[in-house]
């Protein structure tokens, strides 16, 4: 599995897109900085492009490498390999090199711009983390797309509604319904149904590391109370993994099964 | 002529043997209420250095009380320290320390009923229950006073300088910390706030009620409990006011209740979880106010109507404008808000679209609070730019039909 990893990883290394995702990141980083010279309000433009940006981009990547390489992974599946170290192994490669991009991308900017005299310094690192996370969540979501859909466009149209679901549509249909049910308490409610999206539990993770945690109000006290006890951050991550976990285990049960 | 000098060498003669107003000495193991009893009115007891353990001191005469170099007078918690129950007393250069505190009594360090022209200059106070405590008083000065306290509760606090029933009377630069309320004012009329600082305190910085035809400028309102509550009050001028990081879950700069013919002018609203909360208050006259880094600049709250607001900046805040109603009875014209995104083709200065400062979801979030937590989401940014382009929730005609290109200076 470390081989075919570390084969995926520095064929993405190579590869172009991996450079200008880098290079985003990099100016993204540095213009963010030269324009506010504030680290802290930097850290909250940047939750919005990481919310929306690293699960799109870990989506693509994911589902585009697989149906490029999959004549290499034909190739493979002839060897007396795993399947699943077969697939972890690229699963791995293209999250670790993505979540690099972003790492390094973000990081060198801030750093030259001195996070580290900041007191930001711990809500850029949770950032950076569930920025990670995000990369890892959405290209076990594309890969486990790609092995059900054989059809390329048919994979990406699905891979992209995904994306859309969770970025875009849950909101929608969680704010609807807080609107339609405005007469219960809806505290709980909210923070259940943040619960099952990992974009909508990143983002409130940062809120509420971030003083705009505030505006939330007594709503966000009840969230405060849950989210900013070690036991809620520690649960709230460990949800992250899961999300992470279970697409992989899909993954590893799909690819035994399917016939290539 | 003659008879006219003569008189005039008399009155000359008489002042020069026989003194009016004397000039007393407290020093050492010397009591400041001897000193008073002893004392005409009119006559200065000076109050050398040193510490003075005296309290329910009863100021009964028009006397001055100056301290040389901030003499201390410790009431160990027994009560109450100054009283002052004459006119034309003065306090001043003291540092009053350690009042009771009590569940049932207003116990504080300088307690006036019923006087004329007092004046309360350049002490400090340290832990006072309640500071300075004014009840149906007139003409009045409080100036240059630093009062620390360490308030805790709400419940076993006092405030700073609690006025009740008092007309005309100038409190400046003075700087409050910790108490419950910095400034209470209650039934005070023709009264000037001014310069003052007032900070940490665990209610309000400045609190208001039924007060009105009252000017406060040049404060400064910084991390107080809840920030500044003015309630129930008519013609009230609050000028170059600094409100800052009131931060908090019920948090906010300035709160008006009730307000009528107010003028809030040139102050400057920083870093307040809801910069200016307006319920019930009309015509009042927002000019030349910054809003940066709110999280609501300002929240119109029921009944709010006739308010003007010209040439305010509003800069980086969460929401501009709340309103949780669809009427709009209230003028915005020519302000300048970070968040326009229209042009100038005349190059007037004055942008040709008109700018909607209610965004869908705060008309939202004021409907479900709960809805709040989708803060900075994707899908909030959609339908605010959905409802910016054709606005169905938010009322119609609330406008600002010349905003500015640039911050007003």
């Amino acid at each position: 599995m470390l081989k075919i990893l570390k084969y995926s990883f520095f064929d993405l290394m190579r590869s172009r897109w991996s450079y200008i995702y880098f290079l985003f990141y990099l100016s993204l980083g540095f213009i963010l900085l030269f324009l506010n010279q504030d680290v802290s309000k930097a850290v909250i433009t940047l939750l919005n492009i990481i919310l929306v940006l690293t699960p799109l981009i870990g989506t693509l990547f994911g589902i585009m490498y697989y149906y490029n390489s999959r004549e290499f992974t034909a190739l493979l599946l002839a060897q007396p390999i795993k399947r699943s170290n077969i697939f972890l192994g690229q699963f791995l490669g293209i999250s670790l090199s993505l979540s690099l991009s972003l790492v390094l991308g973000l990081g060198i900017p801030f750093l030259a711009y001195g996070i580290f005299q900041s007191t930001e310094i711990f809500d850029f690192f949770t950032l950076l983390l569930i920025g990670t996370m995000l990369t890892f969540i959405f290209v076990a979501l594309a890969f486990n797309l790609a092995l059900i859909f054989d059809d390329k466009i048919k994979g990406f149209g699905i891979a992209i509604l995904t994306w859309l679901f969770f970025a875009v549509i849950y909101d929608g249909i969680f704010l609807i319904l807080m609107l339609v049910f405005d007469d219960y308490p809806l505290d709980n409610f909210a923070l259940g149904a943040t619960i099952f999206n990992p974009i909508d539990l990143s983002r409130i993770l940062i809120i509420l590391k971030l003083d705009i945690s505030a505006l939330l109000g007594y709503t966000g006290a009840v969230f405060q109370n849950f989210f900013g006890t070690s036991f809620g951050m520690i649960f709230s991550f460990g949800l992250l993994l899961l999300w992470v976990v279970i697409p992989l285990i899909m993954i590893v049960v799909k690819s035994r099964k399917k016939d290539f | 002529m003659i008879q006219y000098k003569i008189f005039f060498v008399l009155i000359l003669s008489i002042s020069y043997y026989t003194p009016i107003f004397s000039q007393i000495y407290v020093e050492g193991s010397g009591s400041i209420q001897e000193a008073i009893d002893s004392a005409n009115p009119g006559d200065t007891i000076f109050v050398k250095k040193g510490i003075y353990y005296e309290s329910n001191i009863i100021v009964n005469k028009a006397v001055a009380i100056i301290g040389d170099d901030h003499p201390v007078v410790d009431a160990q918690e027994k009560g109450f320290i100054f009283e002052i129950t004459s006119d034309s007393v003065t306090i001043s250069g003291l540092k009053i320390i350690n009042v009771a505190k009590s569940y049932t009594k207003d116990f504080s360090a300088i307690h006036a009923y019923n006087v004329k022209h007092f004046a309360i200059i350049n002490n400090i106070f340290e832990n006072p229950f309640f500071a300075i405590h004014i009840e149906r008083s007139k003409w009045g000065v409080i100036a240059n006073n630093t009062i620390i306290g360490n308030a805790v509760e709400e419940a076993s606090s006092g405030n700073g300088i609690h006025m009740w029933h008092t007309s005309r009377i100038e409190v400046n630069d003075n700087r409050i910390e910790h108490m419950r309320d910095g400034i209470y004012f209650e039934f005070v009329k023709h009264s000037s706030v001014k310069r003052n600082k007032s900070k940490h305190n665990i209610r309000y910085g400045l609190h208001f009620m039924f007060s009105n035809d009252d000017v406060y400028e040049g404060n400064l309102f910084e991390k107080n409990g809840a920030g500044v509550a003015v309630m129930f009050s008519k013609k009230i001028i609050m000028r170059k006011n600094i409100f800052k990081l009131n931060w908090g879950t019920a948090s906010y700069g300035l709160l008006l209740k009730e307000i009528y013919d107010a003028d809030i002018i040139e102050n400057t609203f920083e870093q307040n979880t809801i910069g200016v909360n307006a319920e019930g208050s009309n015509r009042i006259m927002y000019e030349r106010n910054n809003f940066n880094n709110n999280g609501w600049a300002i929240k119109f709250l029921g009944g709010c109507y006739g308010n003007k607001l010209h040439q305010n900046n509003f800069m980086n805040n969460a929401f501009d404008i709340s309103y949780n109603g669809r009427i709009n009875g209230n003028v915005f014209d020519k302000n300048y808000w970070s968040e326009y995104a229209g042009y100038d083709l005349d190059r007037d200065g004055v942008g040709d679209v008109p700018y909607r400062p209610v965004k869908l979801f705060s008309y939202i979030v004021n409907r479900t609070p709960e809805t709040i937590v989708l803060l900075r989401s994707l899908f909030v940014d959609i339908i605010n730019y959905s409802e910016k382009v054709s606005p169905i929730f938010t009322p119609d005609n609330l406008k600002d039909f010349h905003p500015l290109m640039k911050p007003v200076k």
